[in-house]
């Protein structure tokens, strides 16, 4: 489809790119900063987004010549995006770390996220990819540095910028070479290309070295050892809605891309996977879930221990991503969608309590159940479904993921999966004893307005639900993965195992 | 459906109990009484109601749940569970009126134990391999809790020490629970549902029936139950957990918590995976013996009155799976009689542990003296408690234990004599401790510490009355309990097709 009739198709995007630029004007206007109306506005631009993606629809052909491609895979991930965006301003407004007179700018750049990472989800194009990628990655490392009076914030960004360019440019890199090697940058077409070129023993190195080039970039996007270094320092330097915010939304469009370089790129073609990317990517899902996890065990900063969870977590998503079948990518999305609740109930918790304590060390959580039992209950559930405990969501996610590795007959990495559960339960109760069993001299009761009490509960019933409504929450994702394997590839891969 | 309501009663009350108003802790107290009694009502109906005389399931209820991966709520009775449920539904009110002094966040504690109550029954009911994970993993969270929140002095490790082995244990057994269901078809027909499996198992020809998988299979089922048992060595949580736990925590999870483990071991690992038990048992039997020789004299070193008893118990469960491992009908007989059994009596000497710790605030065996002379009644409960636990017979010990020893002595693993005549070292050994605490506590020239300390209160006899009387029952009429898995039984053995050595010899 030629860019001019792609438009229509286009409106949720020029609505995201539309609301950051109104974000951008109104923090001009005198009066702008008294309040949290700036705030309003960029949810209410999200919820306009969200109309519009459900009323254009996806189109079966590529938009823009062959860039992005809009199918119910990319519309699941854009509204994974536009939830956890919203959720973030949410937090944002309740937040007192930020200073009010950057305000305009601080929710221009998180809705400017959302179109980076719309791309993301949707890109079938190399060039597209790469452009995405950075897109997000710029506006992140803003956000995190976004506490300027904080030296803490400011070193997270430079980590995050330092370690950002050397992957995005060892990425680039290998995006180069697999240009050079097929002379496309078409995801689609490459993959059937490089199918043909791996048979021959010259170039198959290159496209060795190519392909874990690429590798580099996507896995510093979703944290995996060993491109994980800058996550724990930015996690705990940024501020919180912030660290909420990359450790779901970023990281959920780092999974869309991957899932779309290696899936329909690489994972569609049989003779490929004779290079064993399987052993490669369950090494690197069994180190990055049992590093995350280890490091974990000894932190006393809840938003630090969250940062190497959300590491292990990454871990756990890869196992779906070894996989490159369509059982796993289902088992990624729907644990990302639990995922997203339960790690956002906890940074919310997070959040209230430095607010009204003061401090993000577990020693601040000593009796929270009799200072604020509703928080120190939810925290509970919500630890508790991070490891992965039935009756609670995260039980169901973990038992897809497992299921799914399982049938490719991945037994040494499930059970490297599982007994990492039963690790990541010993951090995260550390919390929980605090919160339950431990004594503080503080015994003032905390107070929360009625509001908070909602959104707190709008995590937790998921939470809970999702685990007894597993069935209908499968089904939707059947229904978004249906139209994902575009039939062109299918062609592609016929043609090129045709050749001689 | 009568079971479902007896699985969720308890989850009812639970909201109710939370919605009971601040500081009217003894409404909670009733409210919860109340609320156990009636799973208890429903568990006497079923156990009398129960056709004595077939293996079949009774009482099924299914319902599609997760119809992606073949998962239905699917309960159901045999034998063997509705001899546990009642066992279950009969330690609620009484774990509740031993409960009746705890006065630190009362609603808590009663919405936390109904909701253990919930995760009990529900395993034991559950005939959905999937439903049975989720409902022996529910049960952490309230133990947790109840330990951590109002255990001992070590609370906290106790209870972080006994949910991290139990979800080891149960991480492992997922994994080998997702290969089963893997295993058993093609995508599309997979199924979770225990007695489908079963005959699966049992279907030459089967993937799932292939020896070489069942013995992977079964390390993973089994590494998960052997902690709860607890098989040495993995038993090292329950000494904390127990001396922590407040008494009638102790309570369920002696009685409760650790037939989970050998229930599963029977359900799954005997009865699901006939190859895999067949090659395991030797080794099974080996740990049994361990188990009762070490829980034995790690008992007779034992000053704290606590202690003693839940090493006591590590000796008792070694005698329910040398039963198992006999792969016999004696042998399995014994082992479920001595699951029931020692699921009454280990309760009662927790019980008993309390009243005196209540009472003297310690439980330091050597620090009482002569108590008899000032509780005679206690004493005269607690006597009962110990011999129906060091096996005199004519009280209920004795017919389990000497039905899994005549089982294993014709067992079908090696040295099966051996291992058997070891294993009596046990009882010996079992005798030695009890009638040594015995005579610590009660006898000898009274503590003058102890002049005014107070008799067993009626609370506290109404908590133990019903126990004794069982105990009493099964001793002299084991049958009682016997005829009601005694087709089960059967099956179990004929399917296992072990030695038919000791078939016919009793009972």
């Amino acid at each position: 489809m030629n860019s001019v009739d792609s438009l229509q198709y286009f409106i949720p995007e020029l609505i995201v790119v539309g609301t950051a630029l109104v974000t951008i004007i109104y923090d001009l206007l005198p009066d702008s900063k008294d309040n949290n109306s700036i705030a309003y506005i960029a949810l209410g631009g999200i919820a306009l987004t969200l109309i519009a993606i459900f009323a254009t629809g996806a189109p079966t052909e590529s938009l823009f010549d062959g860039m992005i491609r809009i199918d119910g895979f990319s519309i699941y991930f854009k509204v994974i995006a536009l939830v956890a965006t919203a959720v973030t301003i949410v937090f944002s407004i309740q937040s007192r770390e930020l200073d009010p007179n950057t305000k305009g700018e601080y929710y221009s750049i998180l809705i400017a996220v959302n179109l980076g990472m719309f791309m993301m989800a949707s890109s079938t194009n190399l060039l597209m990819a790469y452009l995405s990628l950075e897109t997000v990655s710029i506006s992140s490392y803003i956000l995190a540095g976004f506490l300027t009076h904080n030296q803490r914030s400011s070193e997270a960004s430079f980590k995050y910028i330092i370690y950002g360019a050397v992957a995005s440019g060892t990425m680039l890199f290998g995006l180069s070479l697999m240009f050079g090697l097929t002379g496309t940058a078409s995801i689609s077409e490459i993959g059937a290309k490089l199918a043909g070129l791996i048979e021959d023993p010259d170039s198959r190195l290159a496209v060795m070295v190519a392909v874990v080039f690429v590798l580099t970039g996507l896995g510093y996007k979703i944290a995996a050892v060993p491109f994980h270094m800058w996550s724990p320092d930015v996690y705990e330097g940024a501020p919180i809605p912030v660290t909420a915010f990359l450790s779901v939304a970023s990281k959920a469009a780092g999974f869309a891309l991957f899932i779309r370089i290696f899936y329909l790129g690489f994972g569609q073609i049989a003779n490929l996977s004779t290079t064993n990317w399987t052993l490669l990517l369950s090494i690197i899902s069994a180190l990055t879930m049992t590093f995350g996890n280890l490091a974990a065990l000894p932190q006393e900063n809840v938003k630090r221990l969250l940062a190497y969870s959300s590491i292990a977590h990454s871990g756990y998503l890869l196992m779906g991503a070894v996989l490159l079948n369509d059982t796993g990518i289902k088992a990624i999305l729907f644990y990302l969608t639990i995922y997203l609740f339960m790690n956002l109930g906890a940074f919310f918790v997070v959040i209230l309590v430095a607010n009204q304590v003061g401090s993000e060390m577990i020693s601040g959580y000593r009796n929270l159940v009799s200072r604020a039992p509703l928080l120190a209950i939810s925290m509970a559930i919500f630890l508790f479904s991070l490891v992965g405990l039935p009756p609670l969501a995260g039980f169901a996610g973990k038992w897809i993921l497992f299921t799914a590795a399982l049938q490719k007959h991945l037994y040494w990495l499930v059970v490297v999966a599982a007994l990492n559960s039963a690790v990541s339960l010993y951090y995260y109760v550390r919390i929980v004893k605090a919160m339950f069993f431990e004594t503080a001299e503080d015994q003032t009761p905390l107070t929360f307005s009625f509001g908070n009490r909602l959104l707190l509960l709008a995590f937790v019933i998921p939470t809970v639900l999702l685990f007894i409504l597993w069935e209908p929450s499968y089904e939707v994702i059947n229904a978004v993965i249906k139209d994902f394997t575009p039939a062109d590839v299918g062609k592609l891969a016929a043609t090129v195992s045709q050749q001689p | 459906m009568l079971l479902t309501w007896m699985i969720f009663i308890p989850l009812i009350g639970m909201i109710l109990v939370l919605l009971i108003p601040r500081g009217q802790d003894n409404t909670a107290r009733w409210i919860t009484f109340a609320v156990t009694l009636i799973p208890l009502l429903i568990a006497v109906s079923l156990f009398i109601n129960y056709d004595r005389g077939t293996a079949g399931i009774q009482q099924e209820f299914s319902v599609p749940w997760i119809e992606s991966f073949g998962i239905n709520y699917h309960v159901g009775l045999d034998g063997l569970s509705v001899t546990l449920i009642l066992l279950t539904a009969l330690l609620g009110p009484i774990c509740i009126g031993a409960s009746w002094k705890i006065e630190k966040g009362v609603k808590a504690y009663m919405a936390l134990f109904l909701l253990l109550e919930t995760g009990m029954i529900g395993f034991f009911c559950a005939l959905d391999l999937f439903l049975f994970y989720v409902f022996f993993e529910l049960t952490l969270l309230p133990m947790y809790f109840l330990i951590g929140i109002w255990g001992g002095p070590r609370r906290e490790y106790a209870a972080i020490k006994f949910f991290l082995y139990t979800l080891f244990g149960s991480v492992l057994m997922l994994v080998a629970m997702i290969a089963v269901y893997l295993k058993s078809g093609d995508p599309g027909v997979r199924t979770f549902d225990i007695p489908e499996l079963v005959k699966l198992a049992k279907t030459s020809g089967h993937a799932l029936a292939d020896p070489a998988f069942q013995k992977w299979a079964f390390l993973g089922f089994f590494i998960g139950f052997a902690v709860k048992v607890p098989i040495f060595p993995f038993h090292t949580w329950l000494p904390d957990a127990h001396v922590e736990a407040p008494t009638a925590i102790s309570v369920i999870l002696a009685a409760v918590l650790l037939k989970m483990g050998t229930y599963g071991l029977i359900r799954i690992n005997v009865d699901m995976l006939p190859a895999g038990i067949n090659y395991w048992s030797n080794g099974l039997a080996i740990l049994a013996v361990i188990n009762i020789i070490y829980g034995s004299f790690c008992a007779l070193w034992q000053t704290d009155f606590k202690k003693l008893v839940a090493y006591s118990s590590i000796g008792h469960m070694g005698f329910v799976i040398l039963g198992i491992a006999a792969l016999n009908k004696p042998g399995i007989t014994g082992a479920i009689l001595q699951m029931f059994n020692h699921g009454v009596i280990s309760g009662m000497l927790f019980l008993l542990v309390g009243v005196v710790y209540d009472r003297a605030h310690h439980r330091d065996i050597k620090g009482f003296g002569g108590l008899g002379a000032k509780m005679p009644i206690y004493m005269g409960i607690t006597t009962l408690a110990f011999m129906a636990s060091l096996g005199l017979p004519g009280l209920s010990g004795f017919v389990g234990e000497a039905l899994s020893l005549l089982g294993a002595y014709y067992g079908s693993f090696d040295h099966s004599r051996l291992l058997t005549i070891l294993s009596t070292i046990g009882i010996v050994i079992g005798a030695a401790y009890f009638l040594l605490t015995l005579q610590r506590v009660f006898l000898g020239p009274l503590n003058p510490k102890y002049e005014d300390i107070e008799e067993i209160s009626p609370r506290e006899i109404a908590t133990l009355i019903p126990l004794g009387i069982l105990t009493i029952i099964l001793g002299v009429w084991p049958h009682f309990a016997i005829d009601m898995f005694d087709q089960n039984v059967d099956a179990i053995v004929k399917a296992v097709d072990a030695t038919s050595k000791a078939v016919g010899i009793l009972p």
